[in-house]
């Protein structure tokens, strides 16, 4: 980092003096730096671009009807039951963890004052949390859901684990939207005599509901596609589980199915599901931020 | 009556703003409390320097995990870092608007796809090709190993790495750069002699936020680093970090093996404590 | 005529923000009263502190007393009750981004009036009065924020109105609007002086001659000076509102 930068100093000052020789010296250097950064920038996205290709391209061929039997045996490993246990996980987690985040969201743009201390507080721990890696949360949860609460292995345990962990997530992205509601909006509800609990429910946030969405997409993205933080809170059970039982969702099964190396067609074939699921997600919560920019 | 519904949602908002704060309360206490008693049980100087880990013969050392970890760490920095400054380079200064609009939900997409979507894309592709190119050298290896691992973690952190960065960038004055263009600098000159140096705390909290990252990765490096609880400087070998420690062996662990895990999973939490308060302090720093 | 409200020996700080100095003024019922004073002099505070939208600021501290219809609205009033009686429109058109028929509906709802017949009366008298009825009758149904800049603030003005007020207080209503715009809110508010009671504050002199029947200057936190608009404008009594006035400063 400090090289370039002492460097291009160093080269700007002798510009100022040696105008001609230095200004082709740097005339070459900036050939090279602009290299360097379009070659950077290609490597990025043929990165992005080999990757989905290859998993698509050699996966497809693999997605078979049978893979989407309703039962899952040891011959054929559908992938239907960890489809819809994925639907049951994520919709569980969701409702956990939409609301505690949006209220939250609620409290320190719209009721608490600003920088006090307990605001400090709630944003010091939300970064914290935001930035624990997902077999912590994992380990968490065993410990406590898991273990402690006695539920075992179960999609509860795995649905509260990952709740915890896309809190965060949810919070941030609802806190922008709320804070990109004009606050004149606020004024002319204030100004018509409706009470704060109104002015919430009513203008800010249906005003803010693109951007709570976009993020809520974005959690259903990593619902789907954690692994980690769900092993040993939700196990592998292969089924379509009740609420304290154990089931495993698409990114599970497809570290089981990797792990063994048995089944690895099965493999690409749910790489190429959880891949479209997440590129959907991506695109979906994309589309949906938009309409909050365009208005 | 409508005084009671403000007041009582106003109480509900409250509550629930405490969430993060108990859930962080909670994570820490049942970590360390289900940890801290097994390390003392091993010695916290044999836990954390014991070269060996044999959990049956009860040994626990964790040393070769924290330098797996280092290593790999190391390396998706040392890969991922110049790629992805000079691609959020690229995204702030010589993007085309148009392209934009493209690009930039790709890099977002780079975060979003799963690590285990990541970690298998590393089996199949990233460590055959290690393997094969070691191979033209007259090595024969797995390629499960520290590059593979590297290689596929500097991937992985581009995302992190370019989003950070680019803001940074983005917050940059912008008649600093008109400053320098009217000095006679090239395009180029102006963006690292003026830009990159001025957006230098955000540059450093995103390589931060990438250590953090790669730290913390699991299932990725679970599927291809090998996962030996070993010793070596050898990339091409096999390492264990301690994300991996925890899932390979969580399963089955019973007794003070399950707790020396759990300690693991402490040490880590430690580890990506003092990495969240580094880059918050730089942050700070960049508000400042 | 009556008082409508009376403010006595009131004081404003933010923080220690000494922002208005013992003001004591009488607002008459059915009467136009203007504020001007050069930016920063306290003008929009003190009508903000008519009907508490000061009490959104954090650290803003009121002394002294300010009551409407004898009431003091910072100890006998209900805060929503208050701002009901006392409405407001501010400076920039800020319709929601709603229908039109919701942004006018909005007042009469939070109110309480659910009834379809009576709040579909309320809308169109309220957009009657704010001689915008014939531009929206036949699309209600439209976003609010699809119409020009003058009509969205005859649009806030008529949902001021359906909240069924007795003061209007106008922040700078015709600030952010064009000439013709600026007309039209003009004739309208003296239409609207029949029925309600109007504190306006202007940055433009020449809106206050033309539409106010008292107005009072302001300068630094301290009002100067209050009369009858011809009189303040013709024979000012202070020799601050005199160089304000003759375009010396502001």
């Amino acid at each position: 980092m400090t090289g370039p930068a002492t460097l291009g100093t160093a080269a700007r000052r002798g510009a100022e003096t040696k105008t001609t020789m230095r200004s082709t010296y740097g005339r070459g250097r900036a050939k090279l730096q602009k290299g360097l950064v379009y070659g950077a920038a290609f490597l990025t996205f043929a990165v992005l671009l080999f990757l989905i290709g290859y998993i698509l391209i050699s996966g497809i061929p693999h997605l078979k009807s049978s893979l989407f039997a309703l039962q899952y045996t040891s011959e054929n490993v559908s992938m239907l039951p960890a489809m819809i246990t994925t639907v049951e996980m994520t919709v569980l987690a969701l409702l956990l963890a939409v609301p505690f985040g949006l209220f939250t969201a609620v409290y320190l743009n719209e009721y608490a004052a600003r920088g006090s201390r307990l605001v400090r507080v709630i944003r010091i721990t939300t970064e914290t949390l935001s930035g624990i890696p997902s077999i912590v949360f994992g380990l968490f949860g065993m410990l406590f859901f898991v273990t402690r609460l006695h539920w075992g292995y179960s999609l509860l345990a795995g649905a509260m684990t990952l709740a915890i962990m896309i809190l965060p997530l949810i919070m941030r992205t609802a806190e922008e939207a709320l804070m990109a509601v004009p606050d004149s909006f606020r004024e002319a509800s204030f100004g018509l005599g409706a009470g704060r609990l109104r002015t919430v429910f009513r203008i800010v946030l249906p005003s803010a509901m693109p951007g709570i969405l976009s993020g809520v997409i974005l959690g259903i993205g990593r619902i789907v596609g954690e692994t980690a933080a769900l092993i040993f809170t939700a196990g592998t059970m292969a089924q379509i589980p009740g609420l304290l039982q154990s089931g495993r969702t698409l990114a599970i099964h497809m570290y089981v199915l990797s792990g063994e190396g048995l089944h690895m067609n099965e493999a690409y074939a749910t790489a190429v599901v959880l891949l479209v699921v997440v590129l959907l997600m991506n695109t979906l919560s994309a589309l949906v931020a938009k309409k909050l920019t365009k208005k | 009556m409508k005084n009671f519904w403000e007041k009582l949602m106003h109480g509900v908002f409250f509550v629930c703003a405490l969430a993060s704060i108990f859930a962080v309360v909670m994570i820490c206490i049942f970590l360390f409390a289900n940890g801290i008693p097994a390390i003392r049980e091993i010695g916290v100087l044999d836990f954390l320097t014991g070269t060996k880990w044999k959990p049956g013969n009860d040994i626990y050392g964790i040393l070769p995990m924290i330098v797996g970890s280092i290593y790999i760490t190391a390396g998706a920095i040392l890969i991922g870092v110049p790629v992805g400054l000079l691609t959020a380079v690229f995204m702030a200064f010589y993007c085309p608007q148009r392209a934009y609009r493209l690009l930039k939900p790709c890099t977002e997409l780079l975060a979003g796809i799963p690590s285990i979507v990541y970690g298998f894309f590393g089996m199949i592709v990233i460590v055959p090709a290690v393997r094969e190119a070691a191979a033209l050298f007259g090595a024969d290896i797995s390629g499960s190993s520290i590059l593979s691992a590297s290689i596929l973690l500097g991937v992985m952190i581009l995302p992190t790495v370019i989003g950070v960065a680019e803001s940074a960038l983005r917050a940059v004055p912008q008649n600093y750069y008109e400053g320098a263009v009217a000095m006679g600098a090239t395009h180029e000159r102006a963006v690292f002699s003026v830009m990159l140096p001025a957006a230098k705390s955000g540059v450093l909290a995103s390589i931060v936020l990438g250590v953090g990252r790669a730290i913390g990765e699991t299932m990725a490096v679970v599927m291809v680093a090998g996962n030996q609880p070993r010793l070596t400087g050898n990339v091409l070998k096999g390492i264990r970090t301690l994300t991996a420690n925890i899932v390979q062996e969580m399963g089955y662990a019973t007794g003070l093996h399950r707790e020396a895990l759990i300690a693991t999973g402490c040490v880590l939490f430690v580890f990506i404590l003092l990495i969240n308060l580094t880059f918050s302090v730089l942050k700070r720093r960049k508000d400042a | 005529m009556e008082n409508k409200i009376e403010i006595r020996d009131m004081n404003l700080y933010y923080g220690d923000f000494h922002a208005l100095h013992g003001i004591d003024l009488d607002i008459r019922a059915n009467e136009i009263t203007a504020f001007i004073g050069p930016s920063g002099c306290g003008k929009s505070t003190l009508l903000r502190s008519l009907n508490r939208m000061n009490d959104l600021v954090e650290g803003c501290k009121i002394t002294g007393d300010i009551t409407l219809d004898g009431e003091d609205i910072y100890k006998d009033c209900d805060v929503n009750r208050l701002r009901k009686r006392v409405g407001m429109v501010f400076q920039k058109p800020n319709p929601f981004p709603m229908s039109i028929y919701d942004n006018i509906a909005y007042g009469p709802r939070t109110h309480g009036i659910k009834s379809r017949v009576r709040l579909d009366e309320i809308v169109e008298t309220s957009l009657r009065h704010a001689a915008i009825w014939e531009e929206t009758k036949d699309c209600l149904k439209k976003s609010a924020l699809s119409m020009s800049g003058g009509q969205q603030q005859r649009i806030c003005i008529a949902r001021a109105l359906a909240a069924d007020p007795e003061v209007l207080l106008m922040d700078e209503p015709t600030s952010a609007l064009d000439p013709i715009s600026t007309a039209k809110i003009e004739d309208l508010v003296l239409e609207l002086k029949k029925d309600y009671t109007i504190v306006m504050v202007t940055h433009n002199m020449q809106q206050a001659t033309r539409v106010s029947d008292i107005t009072a200057f302001f300068l630094l936190g301290d009002m100067i000076e209050v009369g009858k608009t011809e009189q303040l404008f013709s024979m000012p009594q202070d020799k601050r509102t005199e160089d304000y006035i003759t375009g010396r400063f502001g």
